[in-house]
């Protein structure tokens, strides 16, 4: 009996051993991610379940502010307006990344890295310049691109009016993050094999088929990546319209995104309930919107 | 000096720019300790707490305010004031509700702008100084600029800066559409701006639809009464009202005979627009004058300050935009010392002295506006003209009563989706003002005000 029991209660040691140092190792992340992550998120679900107001001040009132939240027109103003964004910017951003990285890819471009370095260069400033950068040449008197179709008598151009303002953040935001995406789909076409390429040139295809046939293909992962972020990072849309809103205060309202919503009410109206309840509600949107992406993609990816 | 004067008097929608801290989570429970009615306080413990070692905490946005500390510090030497810059009034404004949700970290003395003291009466967050004895203070400042900081209910504030608005207009480009004297009506204002429509092609000036601090003072100037508050639920809002529509209809005119230009203020585009007198005045505040004088260096000589054109010949009537006060905030641990020393910054005579001719602070008691130090002052930038003179005089002009409501920031966000908007799309002002009225309105009873 002792001896047979002997080896177990060995085993049975080790592994709590290594259960300890399992622990131990993961700990850091744990409290980290539960602290940094999990707490404030709670803390956010309670707090949206109050009503704060200046005169009587907070009371609990369960789900009342995610109805209001559902029904409330600034909320969904702003939140069609990401939607608008996200159809046009997204497919202009990652189409033009993605030809970026086949080119740079291809080794047929003179000074490859040099242009690799130049298109990823925008994303190494912070957003924040950005904006503030391309204010200056957006403004509608003074600004570089008004004063040249001035010059060339086309009249002052006014790419901060309301009609304009959300194209004008497209356009930053590609600015910005063109050289981010290029970058993923680059490394991502680094890691295909080459004997694909060699078999395929082998049978005669040229750099557009192998491009179209095998590298995009085989980068699948990779382009979905840069999709699910960009829808992420569409919705959440804050810093540019936030900052260009000093520059278009009229044509940029409180509630032209979904976060610049969030945060005003938080900190305009003084309504941190209402606030966190948007901020669930759009992060719920997301996660749905997200999901369906990436099981149509999959799906479609598994029928082929 | 330049964005300092910007922040702490024109300032509104600037908020946009303070991209600030989005952590300092707050408990949902406001219910601060509240404003228990103080005491009044006997002379012996007002001396007592003079000569008792403590440390203030002052928070404001005015470079250089250290060195009149350093006069009340001299004063009383028991005394340190620590000041405090927390970077503009609405990261002050943020900043200070967080800490005061929070119960710890606030200030014992605030600035606050007149156009906010509503806004923090409101969550009980300012001590009321009447039992100090800051009731005594009053004839020692402008009877309007006191009805900033006070009611029949107590003080609120010991009034540092002002805003008594006027005229600022270029002299080179009046002169070039053959106009020698500052428009003394509105009436003459309109054909003015049309006569320099027509011989110069600029602007006589710009309505801005991005911040609404100088329509409300236009508003002001006509007699206009917004908002009636009793610092606790009842709340009066009339933004529409006849004096309001007037003001309204009349910048509708000019605006849509092209003669008024609707950009942003405070922009790229609008100092561009100063200086090459594409903009030929600004109807603007008491802190305008040496704000311009830094912000268009190049113009120096070709600048006049007169006063608001008028609605009647000779009403001599003026608004007021921006300006600010020093309050005591709630839950202090030395009230008295807290009081005394916003109370000696703001009506000692070497300190207001000081405040005015190095601070660059529109004077607000009569004694500052009646130095020759100050109001003797000539100025190249305007031709040697004798501003603050100019200013001193429109100060004791400016309507007696103006009272703001405790939802100010709403107020000014609003502004520009709905009347500012209009301005700046050149659209239909009315309308504007009657959705400004409709969105206010309908925060603040979602805030629990009873609103009529």
């Amino acid at each position: 009996m002792s001896l047979a029991a002997r080896p177990v209660r060995r085993r049975a040691s080790i592994h709590r051993a290594q259960a300890r140092t399992g622990v131990l190792l993961v700990l850091p992340f744990v409290l980290l991610f539960a602290g940094l992550f999990i707490v404030p998120i709670c803390y956010a679900a309670y707090l949206s379940t109050f009503i704060d107001r200046l005169v009587g001040g907070a009371t609990f009132a369960g789900l009342a502010n995610y109805t209001r939240v559902v029904t409330d027109p600034h909320f969904w103003a702003g939140f069609g307006r990401v939607a608008l964004f996200l159809v046009v910017q997204v497919p202009i951003m990652l189409c033009v990344a993605l030809f970026f990285a086949l080119a740079i890819d291809s080794g047929r471009l003179r000074g490859g890295r040099v242009a690799r370095l130049i298109v990823f260069l925008p994303y190494a400033i912070p957003g924040v310049v950005a904006t503030l950068m391309w204010g200056y040449l957006y403004g509608p008197n003074y600004g570089l691109l008004s004063q040249i179709t001035q010059a060339l008598n086309l009249g002052s151009l006014n790419l901060l009016s309301s009609g304009n303002i959300l194209g004008a953040i497209m356009n930053i935001v590609c600015w910005e993050f063109i050289g981010y995406n290029m970058i993923i789909l680059y490394s991502a076409l680094r890691a295909v094999p080459a004997e694909l390429f060699d078999a395929a040139e082998m049978d005669g295809a040229g750099p557009i088929r192998v491009a179209v046939s095998i590298k995009i293909p085989a980068i699948r992962q990779a382009i979905l990546l840069t999709v699910i972020f960009s829808i992420i990072g569409s919705f959440q849309l804050f810093s540019e319209p936030s900052i260009l809103g000093v520059l278009a205060p009229n044509a940029i309202g409180n509630d032209f995104s979904p976060n610049l919503y969030a945060y005003n009410v938080a900190f305009v109206n003084q309504d941190l309930g209402y606030s966190a309840a948007i901020a669930f509600v759009l992060g719920l949107i997301i996660m749905v919107i997200s999901y369906v992406v990436q099981t149509l993609t999959n799906r479609k990816a598994g029928g082929e | 000096m330049r964005t300092a004067l910007r922040r702490w008097t024109a300032v509104g929608a600037l908020s946009g720019l303070a991209i600030a801290a989005l952590a300092g989570c707050t408990p949902p429970t406001p219910g601060q300790a509240g404003a228990k009615s103080a005491q009044p306080a006997s002379a012996s413990e007002m001396k007592k707490a003079l000569n008792t070692p403590t440390t203030l905490t002052f928070w404001a946005g005015v470079p250089g305010i250290e060195e009149e500390a350093k006069l009340f510090e001299q004063k009383y030497p028991k005394i340190t004031v620590n000041v405090v810059d927390p970077g503009g009034a609405s990261v002050l404004y943020q900043k200070l509700r967080t800490a005061l949700k929070a119960g710890k970290g606030a200030p014992d003395i605030a600035q606050i702008e007149y156009q906010f003291i509503p806004s923090f009466r409101v969550t009980n967050s300012l001590v009321n100084l009447a039992p100090y004895g800051a009731t005594s203070l009053k004839s020692k400042y402008v009877g309007w600029v006191w009805n900033q900081v006070a009611d029949s209910t107590g003080v609120y504030g010991i009034p540092q800066d002002a805003g008594p608005m006027g005229n600022l207009y270029r002299k080179d480009v009046f002169e070039k559409a053959g106009i020698t004297k500052a428009p003394a009506t509105w009436d003459e204002y309109a054909k003015d701006a049309a006569a320099i429509k027509a011989k110069t092609g600029n602007y006589i000036s710009d309505l801005p639809g991005s911040d609404p601090g100088q329509l409300i003072g236009l508003f002001w100037q006509r007699g206009a009464k917004p908002f009636t508050y009793d610092g606790k639920k009842n709340l009066t809002i009339k933004l529409d009202s006849p004096e309001a529509q007037a003001v309204v209809g009349y910048w509708q005119g000019l605006i849509q005979k092209g003669y008024v230009a609707t950009s942003p203020d405070f922009d790229n585009d609008w100092y561009k627009a100063l200086t090459n007198g594409t903009y030929a005045s600004w109807p603007t505040a008491a802190w305008a004058p040496l704000f311009l004088q830094s912000a268009v260096k190049s113009t120096s000589g070709d600048w006049r300050a007169a006063p608001l054109p008028q609605w009647t010949a000779g009403a001599n009537v003026a608004g007021n935009w921006g300006g600010s006060s020093d309050a005591v905030i709630t839950g202090t641990k030395h009230p008295l010392a807290a009081y005394a020393f916003a109370a000696f910054l703001n009506s000692d005579p070497a300190s207001t002295k000081l405040l005015a001719t190095k601070q660059f602070l529109f004077p607000t008691t009569t004694a500052t506006l009646s130095d020759p130090a100050f109001v003797g002052q000539k100025s190249a930038f305007y031709g040697g003209q004798q501003v603050n003179q100019q200013f001193s005089d429109i100060s004791k002009t400016v309507d007696e009563h103006f009272d703001w409501p405790p939802i100010t920031d709403y107020l000014f966000s609003s502004y520009t989706s709905t009347l500012g908007k209009a301005i700046a799309e050149k659209g239909d002002l009315k309308a504007g003002l009657s959705a400004w009225q409709k969105a206010v309105v309908a925060y603040a009873k979602q805030q629990g005000f009873t609103v009529s």
